[in-house]
């Protein structure tokens, strides 16, 4: 994105930073109970359009970020990754929840450990449901990494997965 | 109909196709032998006395690892592991597993006219697990049955259309069943983790 360095496409870029930060159209891809928390947040005691991304479309050729909310079995899988497979770039995934971080507390044979291993993942928020606050400031996070992207020139890799997770 | 009469009702009109039954905590239990199970509901729905109109639940008890494992722990509030405190004596004890069999397939039965209650236990055996479906006389035994075969791998013969509801194709096993590794996963994309 950013060949010439000079003073003018710097600031450019950063003002279209500035521009696709605060614009965040969000998927949410609802399975499970963290939905409720989602709903939470979106609605107007936590008010989630503050940081501009209160408008989520439900096709994913629309959507800039996906909001992976609750529990996925791997029956769903292929589905979500399929969504995500969608998605026009520039596209980024938060991981709402313990479920879709890591898989939680289900360590059994239907669930998905953790949707990195079948995609990237830019925000990891936890907790068994996160709080609003953790919500937002996970927000915040992706906000400040959509910023970088434009500022440096070049998108934040994502923390590679452990091949083998001792338990 | 209270608890033993309707244990008695039962066993009068089909002597030889319950093995036993019990009544505990005000919950009536019959246990049946298999080849008489399409008898007995058929009876059970259609009899005047009974009127079993709705089926509350049919779901199966793997019992091949029951009793084998350690007592289970308890734990103080402070959290150290503390031995089990001695068992109250109960007046009305749990009588253990219906059978030596395996599996036993489990049917709740309600009356919504008489308001009474019935659970039909049914043993099924490791080597041929195989039952007759009920899904002629309720209708809610499909899906209940295909997820009885989805997780226990229990036929049911004359279902009609016995294909697994809550697993996908190609999921190999039936989860449920306590020799299934609970390490096992089965993905359909990504790693084996």
């Amino acid at each position: 994105m950013l060949i010439d360095t000079s003073f003018l496409t710097s600031r450019m870029n950063e003002a279209l930073g500035w521009a696709r930060k605060y614009s965040i159209f969000q998927y949410p891809f609802v399975t499970a109970c963290c939905g409720m928390e989602y709903m939470a947040t979106a609605c107007s005691h936590y008010d989630v359009d503050r940081f501009g991304a209160g408008f989520p479309r439900f096709s994913p050729r629309q959507a800039d970020v996906l909001f992976v909310v609750g529990t996925i079995s791997h029956k769903m899988a292929p589905v979500l990754k399929r969504i995500h497979d969608q998605m026009a770039d520039p596209k980024w995934v938060v991981a709402f929840g313990v479920c879709t971080c890591t898989g939680g507390f289900y360590d059994n044979y239907a669930t998905v450990m953790g949707i990195d291993t079948i995609m990237p993942v830019d925000v990891y928020i936890p907790g068994c449901p996160p709080r609003p606050e953790m919500v937002l400031d996970g927000l915040m996070k992706l906000q400040d990494k959509i910023q970088d992207q434009h500022t440096s020139g070049k998108r934040a890799a994502p923390e590679p997965r452990p091949d083998n997770l001792e338990v | 109909m209270n608890p033993s009469s309707a244990i008695t009702a039962v066993t009068d009109r089909f002597p030889e196709a319950v093995s036993t039954s019990h009544t505990y905590r005000g919950d009536a239990t019959v246990i049946l032998r298999r080849q008489s199970l399409l008898e007995v509901t058929r009876f059970l729905k259609e009899d005047p006395e009974f009127q079993m109109n709705f089926l509350v639940d049919l779901t199966a008890v793997d019992y091949s690892a029951f009793g084998k494992g350690g007592r289970p722990a308890f734990f103080a509030s402070s959290g150290v592991a503390v031995s089990p405190p001695p068992l109250i004596p109960d007046k009305d004890p749990w009588p253990g597993p219906p059978d030596p069999s395996r599996f036993v397939v489990v049917y709740h039965f309600f009356s919504t006219t008489h308001k009474h209650r019935l659970r039909l236990v049914v043993p099924v055996a490791d080597a041929d697990p195989r039952l007759d479906s009920v899904s002629d006389l309720w209708p809610a035994a499909n899906w209940l049955e295909r997820e009885v075969w989805d997780m226990f791998g229990i036929q049911f013969s004359g279902h009609p259309d016995m294909r697994r509801i809550l697993m996908y194709e190609g999921f190999e096993g039936y989860p449920l069943r306590k020799d299934y590794p609970v390490n096992k996963r089965q993905p359909l994309i990504g790693p084996l983790n």
